[in-house]
């Protein structure tokens, strides 16, 4: 049998960050389709203003991220590891299906199985600061003959907005598979709930090693032990 | 400290961004003391700090009209030598142009799209010179007696200059009261400048299309700077001079980036208080944006066929006229098309332009000729966007020599090869060309021609701008034109955004079948666990 007992995975800042982060690259995405001129909605001029505005609001969030990964050593969850990761990827194509168990047990101080990893990883060293790179372009590049900066001085958008859209398109498919992904934790929505409250029930280790039978989800929450390892909430 | 943290984040997470949306998308209150406030800035007009009915060498019966020139230049010594270096007089100026060095051009010899040149025609074409007696090429431009003060000076609105009189006012009885005139001479009024550059062309509004009598009288909806409720300017508090020299130039005769007025002269490089739209203004100008409509309350002529003039009925000539008035066909000069409420065309523009010379060849190759071209295109750093009229036509040209042909129109009296007299294009074309001193085979065709009026006037309120997405936009925006730059909005990378269309596709199918299996895996296992 699976024992599950609760603990605190995702603190305070986390999920402020996690969550306005969420809200502003949903706001960020929606503005930058309708200047893109995919659909109209708020107006062009509305659109380029909230859009600037929540590009401001990221980055300012982002440095506060980039200060509290480094300060609480949190940034070791995002190194790569090839450990488990055929295991994480066969668990999505097949086990999933059979209700096989996760083959990546979720610590506290390891919440990202393998394939996780790599994409956030991804994410934070590549697509998002190419993101930031060329929206800050975007907005400060100036046409040679207005030369505030000469170094910012561009003869054609072109290339800047071409790569700006297409890491839109990717960072919005990202977007679709992790909100379908919050689906396959160990419940529908214990993955939600934690991002939420912070607080999840994670298998215990020694017994889970020896987990022959899959568990029908749901009932390990009874037989869980709650709350022993949790720092107390204040 | 825990009760206060679910509120605090969702202050922080929800409502914070949603103020700050809402506060700025907040459109400012409009400021209505703004008018007051100018007003205030600007409280006289240029008063004359003389009495010229005081003067005595105003008191006298002028019988010739360059009587009254010398008397002016008998007070305002220097004046005259000014004037005479002037293209309201010369008609001409020096310019470099690349691929040409220095030439000397303006109305006096180019061609246009309208009644295609002055040249063979004077007689009636110079009621719009400021100077009397040019009724050929033995007029004396080195004698300052030769100009005309009262065409610009007059502020009694009676002065006029005599149809087909080379310039000469109206004189003896029928003429007007010069001493009354000379009594108020002053500074030009919007009325003075108007004569020729309101009627330019051939009738009111007929060439640029935002310069029209209407501007006399209309409101701020029409100019903004004019307008009879606002600030009522005049066409000289903008134009002004400096020793008769008048800032501003029409690229239908000018050809260098100087002497040229810019709205930033007045209300500075940065008037806009979002910054990206200040920022605009590195590649458009302000009229751009700023003059969505032009001829907004006369027609304009946008289209002018000579090919089809000379047509008679019961052997005349006739002239057929729309609803409004104007002119649709005329056997002396062909068939028009007007518009109104027009939408400019757009170009860029570094200030510079060429001119199609008489003496440049024609190539029947091309889709039309230029008449003239003006400069500029996107990685030029002196380009802006700029609003244009675009004046289509069909000219003359000469098919055996490949040169367009000067006709000559207009004459006193007929058989004298005058179109406008004999409607005969044989012999117009032939005595055109004599005139001008250039070779003619007698062999004629019609060929498409384009002329470019930039558009200036005409300011709408800031309330009545073209709006972002009128460029912006993917089809048919107002920039359609304008291919040789990326603008968002309008342009994108179509391999980027098929792939990223199919990308975001794949993703969702991907999600949504891989959940369907889960479910259907799910209750499979339920019934077997059931059984």
């Amino acid at each position: 049998m699976t024992k599950y007992k609760k603990a605190y995975v995702y603190k305070g800042f986390e999920r402020f960050w996690h969550w306005n982060q969420a809200l502003l690259i949903f706001i960020l995405a929606f503005t930058g389709f309708e200047i893109h001129s995919s659909y109209s909605f708020l107006g062009f001029a509305n659109a380029v203003k909230v859009h600037n505005l929540a590009a401001w609001g990221l980055i300012i969030l982002i440095v506060f991220a980039i200060f509290w990964h480094f300060t609480t050593g949190e940034w070791k969850q995002y190194i790569p590891t090839t450990k488990n990761l055929k295991a994480q990827a066969e668990f999505y194509l097949f086990g999933i299906f059979r209700n096989a168990p996760h083959p990546t047990k979720k610590t506290v101080i390891s919440k990202l199985n393998p394939l996780q990893r790599l994409v956030y990883l991804g994410l934070k060293i590549l697509f998002i600061p190419v993101m930031v790179v060329s929206g800050l372009l975007y907005m400060f590049y100036r046409y040679p003959q207005g030369n505030n900066i000469e170094i910012i001085n561009i003869g054609n958008l072109e290339v800047i907005a071409i790569v700006h859209t297409a890491g839109a398109f990717i960072l919005l498919s990202f977007v679709l598979v992790h909100l379908y992904l919050i689906t396959t934790g160990h419940t529908l929505t214990s993955n939600l709930k934690a991002m939420i409250t912070g607080w999840e029930e994670l298998e215990e280790e020694e017994i889970a090693a020896e987990e022959k039978k899959p568990e029908v989800p749901g009932k390990g929450e009874k037989k869980g032990v709650t709350g022993t390892n949790a720092p107390k909430r204040r | 400290m825990n009760k206060f943290t679910k509120p605090i984040t969702f202050f922080l997470a929800i409502v914070a961004p949603l103020l700050i949306v809402t506060l700025v998308l907040r459109q400012p209150a409009p400021d209505n003391s703004l008018l007051d406030r100018v007003r205030a800035e600007h409280p006289e007009r240029h008063k004359s700090a003389v009495d010229h009915s005081k003067f005595e060498v105003l008191q006298k019966d002028f019988t010739n009209p360059h009587e009254i020139t010398a008397a002016c230049l008998s007070c305002h010594t220097g004046r005259g030598e000014e004037l005479l270096h002037s293209a309201h007089f010369n008609w001409e100026r020096e310019a470099f142009i690349p691929g040409r060095g220095v030439t000397y051009l303006g109305k006096k010899n180019l061609l246009n799209n309208f009644c295609t040149g002055v040249q063979s025609n004077e007689g009636s074409c110079m009621k719009c010179h400021a100077g009397y007696g040019w009724s050929d090429t033995t007029f004396d431009f080195k004698n300052p007696y030769n100009i005309d003060c009262l065409i610009c000076h007059d502020n009694t609105g009676t002065y006029k200059k005599a149809s087909g009189g080379s310039g000469y006012p109206v004189m003896g009885p029928n003429g007007p009261d010069f001493k009354a005139i000379t009594a108020s001479v002053g500074f030009p009024k919007s009325e003075n400048c108007g004569t020729c550059h309101f009627e330019g062309g051939g009738g009111n509004n007929v060439k640029h299309g935002d310069l029209e009598l209407a501007l006399l009288t209309a409101g701020r909806d029409v100019d903004v700077h004019m307008g009879v409720d606002g600030m009522n300017m005049e066409c000289v508090d903008c134009h002004t001079a400096e020793n008769h020299v008048m800032k501003g130039r029409y690229y239908g005769v000018s050809s260098t980036n100087t002497q040229r007025l810019h709205c930033e002269d007045c209300h500075t490089s940065v008037p806009h208080t979002e910054s990206i739209l200040n920022e605009h203004s590195i590649k458009v100008a302000c009229q751009t944006c700023h003059i969505p409509v032009y001829a907004k309350v006369n027609a304009t002529k946008m289209y002018w066929d000579w090919s089809t003039a000379t047509r008679k009925k019961d052997g005349k000539g006739y002239e057929t006229l729309d609803k409004d008035g104007n002119v649709l066909y005329a056997s002396i000069k062909g068939d028009f098309v007007w518009e109104k409420f027009v939408k400019p065309e757009y170009l860029w523009f570094n200030g510079t332009a060429d001119h199609h010379l008489i003496t440049d060849r024609v190539d029947t190759t091309s889709a039309f000729i230029r008449l003239n071209t003006m400069n500029g295109d996107y990685s030029d750093r002196n380009s802006k966007i700029v609003p244009v009229k675009v004046h289509r036509g069909k000219q003359p040209y000469d098919t055996h020599n490949l040169t367009l042909i000067q006709a000559k129109l207009w004459d006193s009296e007929p058989g004298k090869g005058a179109l406008w007299v004999d409607l005969d294009w044989e012999k117009s074309l032939e005595e055109g060309m004599k005139y001008v001193n250039l070779p003619y085979s007698g062999h004629y065709d019609f060929i498409d021609t384009e002329m470019y009026l930039p558009v200036n006037h005409m300011v709408s309120p800031k309330t009545n701008v073209v709006t972002c997405r009128e460029c912006h936009t993917r089809d048919n925006g107002r920039l359609a034109g304008l291919t040789d730059f990326y603008m968002p909005g309008r342009d994108r990378n179509k391999f980027v955004d098929i792939a990223g269309q199919l990308m975001l596709l794949l993703s969702f199918l991907g999600a949504a079948s891989h959940a369907a299996l889960r479910y259907q895996a799910a209750r499979k296992r339920n019934t077997t666990a059931n059984h």
